[in-house]
């Protein structure tokens, strides 16, 4: 399956970024790994691809890793489409101080825009 | 995820704090106090949830799984935390909790859950008035939530009580609080 993962670097991201790749890994996904802008992320744009680096280079797979620009559920949506990928994975929402699950505006926007399946990771 | 990176500027009005008794809309008296940190408040609280209808459940909260359950409560009622109860007789029928993002200085989260046998009877603004109540006498300033945006009758309690919308960009709305400082110096 071709697996189009979007990452913007907050935690429920990388636990994203571990889950696919480790899918991937089992069973032989076609993953391309896309880093997307995130005003609220902890990490900057080049941890994030490092970290996504080693994850792959870790699970022994072989993915491109793209510098996403721009919008980043539309890029992911445009993207997918034309790239017939078959899935957009994501991370599944943020857990709140008190333990609230909160879904961000990018899984939001590609859940309602997508014509993909996609997968939310929690 | 931490709170908003705005808050109100000007403070709410003054809340009432608790202890305090309400009748319902139903003539129910409803006694709200301050959870005291006991075993027993602990038993009363579990018991409301085990009785809580999943249906109401919020973003994961309160969590159905007894052992998840157990956790939680773990998380909430530890004493960086502050807890109103809303009893009918002795059992609990409401709870209201502040929860620190980090340390007592930083902003609270804020959630709030009546029993399904005592919605809509007025309960859930008697609570929230006392827990903001009660997070004043404390020193809080800076409450936040987020709520479900098609939960209108959470999102209209809110915004009677005070709170702004302060992030519409997701599936929940971001809204937020300042209370009165200045109330905090008076009583000490």
């Amino acid at each position: 399956m071709k697996v189009l993962l979007g990452i913007g670097g907050s935690d429920d991201s990388i636990r994203a970024l571990e889950a696919v790749v480790a899918r991937a890994a089992a069973v032989g996904d076609d993953l391309t790994v896309a880093i997307v802008e995130n005003p609220r992320s902890p990490r900057s744009r080049e941890e994030i691809a490092e970290r996504a680096q080693e994850e792959l280079d870790a699970a022994g797979i072989d993915a491109p890793i793209r510098q996403v620009e721009g919008n980043p559920g539309s890029e992911l949506v445009d993207i997918a489409d034309r790239e017939a990928f078959d899935e957009i994975a994501l991370g599944g929402g943020q857990t709140s101080p008190m333990g609230k699950i909160n879904v961000g505006s990018i899984a939001e926007f590609v859940l309602l825009n997508a014509r993909t399946t996609v997968r939310l990771i929690r | 995820m931490t709170g908003p990176k705005r808050f109100p500027e000007v403070a709410a009005g003054e809340f009432p704090s608790p202890p305090r008794t309400v009748e319902d809309a139903d003539g129910r008296e409803i006694h709200l106090r301050a959870s005291d940190g006991s075993d027993a408040d602990r038993e009363a609280l579990r018991a409301m949830y085990e009785a809580f209808d999943p249906a109401d459940r919020a973003q994961g909260i309160p969590p159905s799984r007894p052992s998840k359950l157990a956790d939680w409560l773990d998380r909430i009622l530890t004493a960086d935390c502050c807890n109103v109860f809303a009893w009918d007789g002795d059992e609990v029928v409401g709870h209201a909790t502040l929860v620190p993002e980090n340390g007592p200085e930083s902003p609270y989260e804020l959630a709030i859950f009546v029993l399904q046998s005592h919605q809509g009877a007025g309960i859930g603004t008697a609570l929230m008035e006392s827990i903001l109540g009660h997070g004043t006498d404390v020193g809080i300033s800076e409450v936040w939530l987020t709520v479900e945006r098609w939960n209108r009758s959470a999102v209209g309690l809110y915004e009677k009580i005070g709170f702004e919308t302060t992030d519409a960009e997701s599936f929940e709305l971001e809204m937020a609080i300042r209370l009165d400082d200045d109330q905090t110096e008076r009583t000490g």
